[in-house]
């Protein structure tokens, strides 16, 4: 009976319980997490905060997950150090775990710069159910009626649609020029912002928040801030959502080796035996640079996960990789962005395919190195993206065919026949 | 398992399999009806690929190990380990997109009306897929393949 432990219970956590037991039936499968809930979809904590969604629909697996997959979850329970010689997970109330095999899948916490006021009563991040609690509860209690987001990114689109379907003045305070900087160029974010501006959203771009202020009548709750060029916005709630950091802060001094992340190989498995680490946590590989990096995304921690669970259960799989990847469907603008979505404009190796239709708000970009397909934005039009991204992923010189993959009608049937066939589409 | 498959040499590219998809996923199964009358529209879960003169259908393919299930954000997309169906719950799905940006086939439908995608459950109860039973060529065929 192996011993497998695993710290954190989201995207990769639950991928690599299926995984270890698909691969091994009888060993012992122990999950560790601070959390009440241990099998719900984080990307979904915006529609809670909206309504569109409770916390029966934000379970992602079945109540009786665990019983299926005979594995026991340890639930409120926070790992608090770990020894690798001895082989233990130390938890918070004294009890120690054994392990044989080790996942760290402990995700990220949100990244929060130093900002005075931060302490104030109405400041949030938003990663995790409990955040979304806690905000949907104080928008309640205090009948909130506006907000500041700080950061245009995902999360913080996400949290903005949620506080505007609640009837909030949100405005985005964004440290880059653009919105949504990491996935669009500047036009795709032009293009993107003034869809959001007309949802009746607010962009100060181009700085951050300096100083969070209380209210008039009481100084420990918020009531506005004070941006870096002077400005200020009053507000009731401040919604911190810059990005994610990996928690390392089990491994942070131990024998495991961490870059800005854990660093892990093909396998997931750290340089320490028996010990691996999959999603937010981990450096995993990104097949656009060719290099392990930070890549926070729930997809790829399940691919991750799933990996790291064969390999702890003795079934070598190799991971194949990810990338930036995201799709969006916010404020009623469906955007696929992956790979390089913004490249350098005076990177004379890439070959940019670009088609704009202003009428209709649509955009489409492809990057291409080589004759293969690097980056893919569209913008308003991503019907049959997992084609192109298919191509991506597999490498697919379309030399031949480029001119064809920004067709208004591009599918299957405009790629050539010997690929339909590579790919199964047709006998 | 038994899946849908395209004949491309035999496809006229008439796009009945859309319309008798179409009405197979209606509330009254009726042809008139569902083009006409209901509300939400229902939507043909299988697309009629043209680029003349080669034209084919493309539905979702059931894969054995589905890039859409592993990828989907809120658990609305599973494997049904018994049928091998690949099915879809649509009071789970979030319609996220994500799905659609992995798909290898381009085969999951956008519900824009419903914020959720719709994609072929193979017409579960129906002796044979609608699509299959209705193509007047036999372009889509429903046979036992190897997973």
């Amino acid at each position: 009976m192996a011993k497998y432990v695993i710290v954190g219970a989201s995207a990769a956590g639950i991928a690599a319980v299926e995984a270890i037991r698909k691969a091994d039936p009888a060993g012992s499968i122990t999950v560790i997490t601070e959390e009440a809930c241990a099998h719900y979809s984080r990307p979904m904590i915006s529609d809670l905060v909206s309504g569109k969604a409770d916390t029966q629909k934000m379970k992602c697996k079945t109540d009786d997950f665990w019983k299926i997959n005979n594995a026991e979850p340890r639930l409120n329970k926070k790992a608090v150090s770990l020894n690798l010689t001895e082989k233990t997970v130390s938890l918070d109330d004294g009890e120690k775990v054994v392990y044989e095999k080790l996942l760290l899948a402990t995700g990220g916490k949100p990244f929060v710069p130093k900002m005075e006021g931060q302490e104030k009563d109405g400041v949030f991040t938003f990663t995790n159910i409990s955040d979304a609690q806690r905000l949907a509860a104080k928008i309640d209690s205090i009948q909130a009626k506006s907000a500041v987001v700080i950061g245009a990114g995902l999360i913080g689109i996400s949290v903005t649609e949620a506080l505007i379907k609640r009837g909030l003045k949100v405005t985005v305070v964004e440290l880059q020029e653009k919105i949504l900087s990491l996935l669009l160029d500047a036009i795709g974010s032009d293009i993107v912002e003034v869809v959001i501006r007309k949802a009746g959203v607010n962009f100060a771009t181009g700085q951050s928040v300096q100083k969070i202020i209380g209210r008039p009548e009481n100084d420990g709750a918020v009531g506005g801030v004070i941006l870096t060029k002077g400005d200020q916005v009053p507000c009731d709630l401040v919604i911190v959502a810059i990005g994610v950091i990996p928690r390392t802060e089990l491994v942070v001094g131990s024998a495991v080796k961490i870059n800005r992340g854990i660093v892990v190989d093909n396998f997931m498995q750290t340089n320490v035996p028996d010990v691996y680490a999959s999603g937010d946590v981990a450096e995993a590989f990104d097949f656009i640079l060719n290099q392990n990096r930070l890549l926070p995304l729930w997809p790829l921690a399940v691919l991750e996960g799933r990996v790291a669970g064969y390999n702890m259960a003795g079934t070598k799989t190799s991971y194949e990789g990810g990338t930036n990847m995201s799709s969006l469907k916010y404020f009623g603008i469906p955007i696929v962005s992956i790979g390089m979505a913004n490249p350098k404009p005076d990177d004379t190796t890439l070959e940019i395919l670009v088609k704009q239709d202003q009428e209709h708000i649509v955009y489409k970009k492809l990057v291409l190195k080589n004759n293969v397909i690097v980056g893919i934005t569209l913008v308003n039009c991503i019907d049959r993206a997992g084609i192109l991204f298919n191509l991506m992923k597999d490498h697919i010189n379309v030399k031949k065919f480029k001119q064809d993959l920004l067709r208004d009608d591009f599918g299957w049937a405009v790629l050539p026949a010997t690929l339909q066939r590579k790919m199964g589409v047709i006998q | 398992m038994k899946k849908i498959i395209a004949k491309q040499e035999n496809c006229m590219g008439c796009g009945l399999c859309e319309v008798y998809c179409t009405t197979a996923h209606s509330k009254s199964k009726d042809i008139v009806k569902a083009y006409n009358s209901e509300h939400p529209k229902p939507i043909s879960r299988v697309r009629r690929e043209v680029n003349k003169p080669v034209s084919f259908a493309i539905q979702c393919r059931h894969c054995e190990d589905a890039p859409c299930v592993t990828a989907c954000l809120s658990g609305a997309m599973q494997k049904d380990q018994k049928t091998g169906e690949v099915t879809h719950n649509k009071d789970k799905c979030m319609g996220c997109w994500t799905c659609v940006m992995v798909c290898p086939y381009g085969a999951l439908i956008m519900d824009k009306e419903g914020h959720v995608v719709a994609k072929c459950d193979l017409c579960q109860g129906l002796e044979e897929p609608a699509c299959v039973a209705n193509c007047p060529n036999e372009a889509l065929v429903f046979k036992e393949v190897k997973p």
